[in-house]
């Protein structure tokens, strides 16, 4: 992977967000700067706060404190559609289908903020709506293919395999063309092979389509063959950021996963 | 002699049409055909005729509510109430300000989408059976209103409303009516399936499937939900002013809760999510209490002794039917009408 694929540009800035529901902290003053073109991973243990920190910067949580910019625009208060229009997608942990309907209507959904005739017109269907319709089927098309997902298009989502659901997921955040993918745990449950595949296509994604990726992944081998840098965070504060050997060595890093210095887990 | 077995498109657009296949476009011809010569083949019977006004009104109704609950996943207990928005408003328009008929319809459509967004407001916060009680709350508001505002509504003692009329040439009796209730209704099947398969359709579809995904793909849920219930109230407007200039006499009781219940379960034992299953919904319940009617009728000569509990009897049938819809086909009649056609695409091939 050459270097010029990253860019100087930050393109995601969190400064100082603090965020806590009633008593509990799940994240304290948390600051990162996410560059143009990088796979940016965000690790740590279970509850540490990691999903929280991207439903921060979706929108669908308010922080208390601190701020999200986005290509220096602050968008800690926008609504979460806003902020997909703006070039944020995501997938989720938990995959956030919708079940009853095929594939290529779920991707087809994925080109929502991108379809521009009003309510008459697809009244009407003939004439533009129609030719916009068969304009962004190919650009759904053209993910459909770069995903291999092309023998499902038809299906309803609800009866595949988990493997290919979250690759659909992928998918369908591919659609919105957006400029910052962000990836919550997409190999989780997973067996090697598909996981291989994942890693493929998120290799290809960054250095093909030039997309900013940002990761939350458990698995470790991914997380450091693919990272340009990783942020780890525990009990909602950043206890370290750096390069993968620099995450490896660092010995806090060890201990909030291991409860002690042994860095064997971590692939030393 | 080669047997055509499956359907394969070469072209996006082939992919996106209805009716794929020149089996099913004769088909389509075929029935609007039979529907255009229904009423000449049964032009003495002022009976059917008037069976088949009913359930093209309810089609177009039924469409609307379907539109709301099937696509959105927004449930609504107020549709009969806002029939009656759309036919008082119908009537209002063309007595006292003295509108054409064209021009009433839509305006009436227009005035009962405005009243339906306004009670659509609380659906951003309510959901599921919280939303059907605010909407329940929408139909007995509206109710009090048909009742109370007398210079408008006329009251309980009801409303008079002239029959519809195009150009001068007036669509009195249930022969002429049936041709413009028949227009309406292709038109607003047409409308519904192209508003169901493009931008607005799937976004509905996306807040009623998973609102929290829908929102992070872009869609505004305020505005959408609020577009459903605009969309859904100005089917009903339509098909309340259709009834109105049909009927003649409009009255509060035309609008109770019971039609709102009776156009949820159209569109339950339809298919919730279909257009055909709002058709075949609508056919089914308005045709079922008149082949009950009819039934009781031919028994009640043969057992005369008991003539008095058939009225009870055909009551109990109905529901009989309802909860052995639900139990042996849950998504309605749609669901069983796929499965039918499914078997005959790969037709003699089928595996």
């Amino acid at each position: 992977m050459g270097e010029s694929r990253i860019k100087e540009e930050i393109v995601l800035k969190g400064e100082q967000i603090t965020l806590s529901f009633g008593g509990i902290t799940a994240l304290l003053h948390v600051s990162f700067d996410v560059q143009r073109g990088e796979i940016f991973s965000i690790i740590g243990p279970n509850g540490a706060g990691k999903s929280s920190l991207y439903n921060v910067i979706n929108g669908f949580y308010r922080p208390q404190k601190g701020k999200v910019i986005f290509k220096d625009k602050e968008i800690t208060h926008l609504r979460p559609y806003q902020i997909a229009r703006m070039g944020i997608a995501r997938s989720f942990q938990n995959i956030e289908l919708f079940k009853h309907m095929t594939v290529l209507e779920n991707l087809m959904l994925g080109r929502h903020i991108h379809i521009r005739y009003g309510l008459l017109k697809s009244m009407l269907y003939f004439g533009p709506c129609s030719k916009e319709e068969v304009r962004h089927r190919k650009r759904v098309e053209d993910v459909i293919d770069f995903l291999e997902i092309e023998h499902i298009r038809k299906k309803h989502v609800g009866t595949l395999p988990y493997g290919l659901q979250k690759r659909v997921e992928m998918a369908r955040a591919l659609c919105l063309e957006p400029e910052i993918l962000l990836l919550d745990e997409p190999m989780a449950g997973m067996n090697l092979e598909e996981t291989e595949d994942m890693a493929r296509f998120i290799i290809d994604v960054n250095n093909e389509w030039g997309m900013t990726v940002l990761l939350i992944e458990h698995d470790m081998g991914v997380v450091m063959d693919l990272s340009d840098r990783i942020m780890v965070l525990d009990f909602g504060e950043k206890i370290a950021e750096g390069t993968p050997e620099e995450v490896q060595q660092n010995a806090i890093v060890a201990k909030a996963y291991l409860g002690e210095s042994d860095g064997a887990f971590l692939g030393r | 002699m080669a047997i055509k077995c499956g359907v394969f498109k070469t072209t996006y657009e082939g992919d996106e049409a209805i009716w794929q296949t020149k089996v099913s476009r004769f088909w389509i011809a075929l029935l609007i055909v039979a529907l255009i010569a229904f009423p000449f083949i049964f032009q003495g019977s002022r009976y059917l005729l008037y069976v088949a006004n009913s359930v093209l009104i309810a089609v177009i109704a039924a469409i609307g509510l379907n539109i709301l609950t099937g696509f959105t996943g927004q449930i609504s207990l107020g549709h009969g109430a806002f029939m009656g928005v759309g036919a008082y408003a119908s009537g209002y328009f063309m007595t006292h300000l003295g509108m054409p008929f064209i021009a009433c319809v839509v305006a009436a459509g227009c005035v009962t989408a405005m009243v339906g967004m306004i009670f659509g407001i609380p659906s951003l916060r309510l959901k599921g059976l919280y939303l059907a009680i605010a909407t329940l709350a929408a139909q007995v508001i509206l109710e009090f209103v048909f009742v109370r505002w007398r210079n408008v509504t006329g009251g309980s003692q009801g409303m008079l409303v002239p029959p519809a009329n195009i150009g001068g040439f007036s669509f009195n009796g249930d022969f002429k009516f049936y041709f413009l209730a028949l227009a309406f209704t292709i038109l607003a099947v047409m409308i519904a399936k192209n508003i169901v398969r493009t931008k607005p359709g799937r976004a509905f579809m996306a807040i009623r499937d998973r609102y929290i995904s829908a929102e992070i793909i872009g869609v505004p849920l305020f505005q959408y939900k609020l577009i459903s219930f605009g969309i859904s109230s100005f089917y009903a407007g339509v098909a309340g002013s259709l009834w109105a200039h049909y009927i003649g006499i409009i009255t509060p009781e035309h609008f109770n809760v019971m039609v709102s219940i009776q156009y949820l379960s159209m569109v339950i034992i339809g298919g919730l999510g279909s257009i055909y299953g709002s058709i075949m919904g609508a056919v089914f319940m308005t045709l079922l209490p008149e082949g009950l009617r009819l039934a009781s009728g031919l028994f009640s000569k043969q057992y005369p002794v008991l003539v008095n509990i058939f009225g009870a009897i055909r009551e109990s049938v109905f529901g009989l039917v309802i909860i052995l819809f639900l139990i042996f086909e849950p998504d309605g009649l749609a669901a069983r009408w796929k499965t039918i056609k499914n078997y005959w695409k790969l037709w003699p091939f089928s595996y």
